[in-house]
């Protein structure tokens, strides 16, 4: 069976004919005749630009095919056809079209203990653009060490894709290709590393993305990573992901706990957050677990975020005499977690190592009893709403 | 650097056209600025200037930036001024001059027909803000409203784009005629709007929708012939309002189809088959077809007045001259001269309709009113397929291009619907079931009653299938003032 691949279509029943779209597409791939608009699928690499100009939301339309319908078939429709039934892949978000970056989403989305959804008002987000056969070359434009700490050595990369598009969502994940090859004589896998800048790129309207990537002692990717000077070029896969994101819901309140790089999907919804709404928003609220001042990534820049904006408890494990945990302080906050579990439009983001997962889960359980509910009970119910999320690596 | 894609907001006039190094122009438009806001401020009933509506704004020209979604006060929404970028050595498309480079400049001896066109371009901007002043008093939702403000908001901006021209292109004269934009009004006694169609009031939203569907249309054919003139600013200008226009063919197209929609359910509900049973069908508070067929008789015909004479010299000078395209004038196979062509137009011989060869060049107008009434059609077949969907026979139709015309050869001549020559006595028997009466016109206005609950809408229009910016069915698209 050929993989299945994401066809943009537009919906005849609600598209009023009035050609925006053809003709801001850049590269002449939709055409109409006298009765549909359609996407020519051999052309299209979903860049996105027709989106925000049509005036309907009938362009905004996606189906996962075996076999993309041809142009004939989309001029001949009435109507859109429903998405066939192709099992697993097309059951709701899809995080990624191959196989690998699926089964590693997979993994890192297992915490949430079901399977994932994405916010209901989440913007749709595009996946497989770039893959391993066909990466997209992208240029480094910065590379920042953002903590002061021999042990942690993590770093603030900044990619452009100058003409490609590359339209990635805070929450996605692009992988990086090392160079090389392994011991086969394979181009190794690409790493998945989660963007760290909002949509409208790390500086708002260049098409550049930011990364935060810890060192690894013997990590092939994350020293190749770490090492990348200005004007270097990487291959990038992806975007991936498509249950990790952010509502578009100004009134969402977000609770976001994390460690390490795990912040950086955080630093994306704050900047998105900070760039549209600012403190009109319905608030965030952040626990971020680190071992000292001094190894906790975007320690300066956070401080600066407005508290209207981002509450934040910065919890430290080697400090002073006691040793604090991020669920140590949530625990310590219950009423404040617990008032925000109570309330539906909260939205639950956990993002870090593996090894969080525990202690966050006990803090959680602990704060459910205090609301005398059960925690995996609510839970479920909050990840079935697309309101818990969680990423672990 | 010149940042020609980016709004610039460092002047009170955001912009992408390098205002702040433009003091002139910008020191006329700072000047024009107040008297657009006192108009605008005149304008709408205040508890609407100062409730919050969720409008889209530009803060650039390039498809990733030109949509961004925010509740905004109309008065602060952002007018500005924004060209689509400039293409490299673009040519003249059409005319005599075809092939040339564009101008940046106006050239001397097109200068006073050219300024006219910008004219009457702007004119009709601003006066569609004045005949639909109070419809958001009776809005069947907080969804039809913010649509209604969002036509509005772009219209103002349109009004701003055609004054940028003649404050930067025509001098002295062209800030007299850009204080005239602001001191006619529409159905005023001593200074109207320029054309007819928007001196006439827009009574009620079905109106407004059959408005937005075909004088916008108009609208919209005008600027796509603009978009192809070889004046690259007014070209520019034009191409990026067409991208909002968009969004007001978008109104009237779904506002009439959920009319309709509306219509439809509710006859089926009550097990109502005969689309002329209007009685029964009124009763139900929704607008029987009908009522809805006449209305699109009505606003058809004056749309189709909007395209003038259907043999004009006027016309054939501003095609030869490179002033004003053919819609899509780039993508017509031709030598795009027209010198030695002729082209079908209709005419009245001895009573008879008859199809007539003139010379391409004067039928310009001819032209473009054909493929307006092929792009109008789509929208008529798209409305049909919602009345077969429900299971009732009705049919709507665009009326002849004969009837009911007060411009061209068949001004003032008793043509029906179908095209027939009928007698006095049989046209004025017609007419009752042809255009709408003062009755039919009651009933209308016996609906209109305000709906302002957020995902509710009146009982004449059905919801829409898909939001603003995919916003949810309960999304409150305007949070009102309460004073």
């Amino acid at each position: 069976m050929t993989a299945p691949v994401k066809q943009h279509l537009i919906d005849p029943e609600i598209c009023i004919r009035c050609y925006t779209c053809e003709m801001t597409c850049p590269i002449g791939a939709i055409q109409h005749d006298d009765t549909n608009v359609v996407v020519d699928p051999e052309t299209c690499n979903s860049c996105m630009d027709c989106i925000p100009v049509c005036p309907t939301g009938s362009i905004d339309e996606w189906r996962v095919v075996t076999t993309p319908y041809s142009l004939d078939e989309q001029y001949g429709w009435d109507e859109l056809p429903p998405q066939e039934d192709l099992g697993e892949a097309s059951a709701g978000g899809i995080e990624a079209l191959d196989e690998a970056m699926a089964a590693l989403l997979a993994e890192a989305h297992a915490g949430a203990g079901g399977k994932s959804r994405a916010p209901a008002s989440a913007a749709k987000p595009s996946v497989n653009l770039y893959t391993l056969g066909k990466p997209a070359t992208a240029k480094v434009q910065g590379n920042y060490r953002l903590t002061d700490d021999p042990e942690h050595d993590v770093r603030h990369i900044i990619l452009d894709f100058g003409a490609l598009p590359m339209p990635v969502l805070e929450g996605q994940s692009i992988g990086i290709i090392p160079p090389g090859e392994d011991a086969e004589g394979n181009p190794h896998l690409p790493r998945l590393y989660s963007v760290s800048s909002p949509r409208d790129g790390e500086r708002p309207g260049y098409n550049n993305v930011s990364l935060t990537v810890k060192r690894e002692g013997g990590g092939l990717c994350s020293n190749f990573v770490c090492d990348l000077k200005p004007g270097d070029t990487v291959q990038v896969t992806g975007p991936f992901g498509a249950t990790f994101l952010l509502p578009d819901d100004a009134q969402a309140r977000l609770l976001m706990i994390c460690t390490g790089t795990g912040s950086a999907p955080m630093r994306a919804f704050t900047m998105r957050r900070n760039r549209t709404v600012g403190g009109r928003s319905g608030g965030m609220v952040m626990f971020f677990g680190a071992r000292t001042p001094e190894s906790l990534p975007y320690f300066g820049p956070l401080k600066k975020v407005p508290s209207d904006l981002l509450e934040k408890h910065l919890v430290y494990s080697r400090v002073g005499e006691a040793k604090e945990y991020v669920q140590d302080r949530m625990m310590a906050e219950e009423e404040r977690v617990a008032e925000l579990l109570s309330d539906p439009r909260t939205h639950v983001y956990v993002c870090g190592l593996r090894g969080m997962e525990d202690g966050v889960e006990r803090a959680f359980t602990s704060v459910a009893e205090s609301m005398g509910q059960s925690w995996v009970a609510l839970r479920d119910v909050m990840r079935d709403e697309g309101r818990y999320h969680v990423e672990t690596y | 650097m010149l940042d020609l894609i980016n709004v610039s907001y460092d002047t009170q006039i955001p912009n992408n056209v390098g205002l702040s190094s433009d003091k002139k122009v910008l020191k006329a438009l700072e000047r024009w600025h107040p008297g657009y806001i006192n108009w605008w401020n005149d304008l709408i009933p205040q508890n609407f200037q100062e409730s919050m509506v969720y409008l889209r704004t530009a803060v650039s020209v390039d498809p990733k930036g030109w949509a961004k979604f925010d509740y905004v006060k109309m008065p602060e929404y952002r007018w500005g001024v924004l060209l689509a970028p400039q293409v490299e050595d673009r040519r003249i498309p059409c005319g005599e001059h075809a092939g040339e480079l564009a101008w940046q400049e106006v050239p001397g001896e097109y200068r006073n027909l050219m300024k006219r066109l910008i004219v009457i371009q702007g004119d009709t901007e601003p006066g569609s803000v004045e005949q639909q002043r109070y419809l958001g008093l009776t809005a069947p939702s907080l969804y039809d409203m913010r649509n209604l403000f969002q036509v509005n908001v772009e219209e103002g901006r349109h009004l701003w784009a055609m004054v940028y021209l003649l404050f930067k292109y025509f001098g002295k004269d062209g800030r007299e005629e850009a204080d005239d934009l602001l001191r006619r009004s529409s159905g005023s006694e001593e200074a109207p709007r320029m054309l007819g169609a928007f001196n006439e009031e827009t009574p009620d939203w079905l109106s407004f929708f059959m408005f937005t569907y075909f004088t916008d249309r108009d609208g919209k054919m005008q600027l796509e012939s603009l978009a192809q003139s070889g004046f690259d600013p007014l070209s520019r200008t034009c191409r990026f309002m067409l991208t909002e226009e968009a969004h007001h063919m978008f109104v009237g197209e779904t506002g009439v189809g959920r009319t309709i929609q509306a219509t439809c359910e509710a006859m089926v509900k009550a097990g109502i088959s005969d689309p002329y049973d209007t009685d029964k069908v009124r009763s139900l508070g929704v607008i029987d077809l009908p009522t809805i067929q006449k209305k699109l008789n009505l606003h058809y015909t004056l749309s189709l007045d909007l395209f003038g004479q259907e043999v004009s010299t006027n016309a054939a000078n501003a095609f030869n001259a490179g002033i004003k395209g053919r819609y899509m004038e780039t993508r017509i196979q031709d030598d795009h001269r027209l010198t030695g062509d002729t082209y079908k137009v209709l005419d009245i011989v001895d009573g008879v309709l008859v199809e007539r060869d003139v010379p391409a060049l004067t039928a310009i107008n001819m032209r473009l009113r054909d493929d307006y009434i092929r792009d109008a059609s789509g929208g008529v077949g798209r409305w049909n397929k919602i009345i077969e969907k429900a299971g009732i026979e009705f049919e709507l139709k665009l009326p002849h291009q004969a009837f009911n015309r007060k411009i061209g050869v068949f001004a003032g001549k008793d043509f029906d619907p179908e095209g027939n020559l009928v007698t006095g006595d049989e046209y004025d028997r017609g007419l009752p079931h042809w255009l709408p009466t003062h009755g039919d016109g009651d009933f209308i206005q016996s609906l209109m009653k305000p709906c302002y609950e957020p995902g509710k809408y009146a009982s004449w229009i059905a919801p829409p299938k898909v939001g603003i910016d995919n916003k949810p069915g309960d999304f409150e698209y305007v949070k009102l003032h309460m004073a």
